[in-house]
This record gives C-alpha cells, structure tokens and sequence, in this order.
C-alpha cells in the first residue's frame, strides 16, 4: 500500500518559492496564471494491512514529522 | 561555569561556540547527538549552529529526534538553560521548546554577512549585560532565517518580553534581510530560560573578525 502526502505551507503564510515561480512564469509571458504554490511531495511504500490504518499511521507521522504543523498543512492520500 | 554544545552530523559551528565561551572562562563540553545525558553540573546548554542531519526534509526537523535531545528537554524542563544559535534555533522551534517556525529567506537566497540588531528585550539572562535599544554588529549566514509565528502568538511573544532582538540597520532603524516576522531575529521561551537566534554571536569575539559585540551577549550567563 503507498501513502502520497504533500505538504504545502498553509495559506496566509508567504510562499517565497511560489513566488519566485510565479513571477518567472510571468517573464515566460504565461500570463494565465492567479497563484503558484511550491511543496513538496513524499510517497511512503507501506506494510499497513488497511486503508484505515495506513491513513492513521502517516497522520502521525506527518504530525511529527513531515509537517510542521506551525507553518505547514498536509494532505494524504492512500493509493494501493 | 559548564556550557555542553550539542554536535549532530552536520553541525558545523560547535568548535567556534567552545572557543567562545572558553575565551570567556566556561568550561565546555562537546555532546554527541548519541549521547542521552548530558552532564549533571551544566549550567547552559548549546545546540549550535550548522546543517544538522543536511537539513533534510526541513531544517533541524530529523535533529530534534536525536537521543540527545531528550536529555535537552528535560534540562529545560527543570528550569535549565539552553540557547539555540542559527540551526540551533530551528531545532528549538521544531521541538517546541521555543515558538514560531522558520522558513526559507523571503528572497531565497543564503545570506552570509555581518547584519546590525536591536537589543527589545533584554530582562532576561541572555541579554542582561546589554539595554534595550542597543544596536550590535554580529554575523548572520543561513538560509532559512525567516522567522514566522502567527499574529495571536506574535502578541503573547510582545506581551510577556520574549522578543529578544530586532533586525536592523547601524542606526537602529528595522532592516530585514530575510522577511522575518516583525524582522525578529531572536526570541526565548515564555519561562525564559531557553533562548534562540539566528546570527552567530560566537563569531562576533574579537575585533578583529570584525565584531567583538558578541561577548556582550554571551556575558549574559555569567552573571547570576
């Protein structure tokens, strides 16, 4: 079973790395585009028997690890 | 006086901290991250700066699981004294001991150069032997020196003098080299014994390295 969680900082922290990208998109003339936000994705391969419990393990693991959760939110998804 | 300075893989900047408070007659301990005790008699503990375990996935998050840093914890927890300088101050915020986060400089460059400070807080121990509105030349080099706290937790910050210093210019006026909140440079925790921030006043001990405003700060454990 494989978990994809991608973190991003939460909305209403400064995203300078959206920015930076955003603003090169610019230059590039790809004028389309309202807002860029840059994260990061981890894809975990797991041994977790369900879906549920997959789930409530990376949520640990994201909440002590992967996220930090003062300037970060994640998101989970469990993929088997 | 016992300072123990925490060393991780990575970290780079624990000679140049026991150089320092040696200069200033402490005597000094290197801690492997291994460890999970740290000496009974120490008065201040370092975790110093560098890229802890490469900063991987975020910077200071891996070193805070360190067997080491429990023994930090519980220190602090008994009223202890620890000062996170640069790394060690992302590796304070991403154990809780200190609030607020950092994050990636706001013009995603690594900045290495001699920045001024404003002393705000100084009714703390480690920057007792400086008054408020003091301005100090001491270095800063990092990457993620943005420091961020959301502003319910910046008021509780102003409100119980946890702001230690501001960035700013040779005249005390705010300048901000990394888009920090407030352009905060430094902070201590609400029972003010653990303390973090980000330039180096280690590297600030003697004039000719440009600065000896550092000792000024680091002068502030050895006083009662």
């Amino acid at each position: 079973m494989k978990a994809i969680v991608n973190v991003f900082l939460k909305q209403g922290v400064l995203d300078s790395q959206g920015k930076a990208v955003h603003h090169a998109l610019d230059s590039l003339k790809f004028d389309g585009v309202n807002d860029v936000r840059v994260g990061k994705q981890i894809v975990l391969d797991l041994t977790a028997a369900d879906e549920a419990s997959a789930k409530a393990e990376v949520t640990e693991m994201c909440e002590s690890l992967l996220a930090n959760t003062v300037i970060e939110d994640y998101a989970i998804e469990i993929v088997s | 006086m016992k300072v123990s300075i925490i060393q991780f893989p990575g970290t780079n900047c624990e000679y140049d901290t026991q150089y320092a408070f040696e200069k200033l007659g402490a005597t000094t301990e290197i801690v492997w991250h291994k460890e999970t005790s740290i000496a009974a008699d120490t008065d201040l503990v370092v975790v110093a700066g560098g890229f802890s375990y490469g900063d991987y996935l975020r910077s200071g998050a891996i070193a805070r699981f360190s067997p080491v840093m429990q023994a930090v914890e519980a220190h602090a927890a008994r009223g202890g004294k620890v000062l996170g300088i640069c790394n060690g101050f992302q590796v304070l915020t991403e154990s809780r001991l200190l609030p607020g986060a950092l994050k990636r400089n706001e013009h995603l460059h690594f900045i290495s150069r001699h920045h001024h400070l404003k002393v705000v807080g100084n009714e703390n121990t480690f920057l007792q032997k400086l008054n408020k509105g003091d301005v100090v030349n001491i270095p800063i080099a990092h990457h993620d020196g943005n420091y961020y706290i959301d502003p319910e937790g910046l008021k509780a910050l102003y409100d119980n003098d946890q702001v230690l210093l501001h960035y700013c210019d040779s005249e005390g006026n705010v300048s901000n080299p990394n888009g920090s909140v407030d352009a905060i440079a430094g902070v201590c925790n609400a029972d003010k014994n653990v303390f973090g921030l980000m330039p180096h006043p280690e590297r600030a001990m003697e004039s000719i390295l440009g600065s000896a405003d550092g000792k000024a700060m680091l002068e502030g454990f050895f006083a009662s």
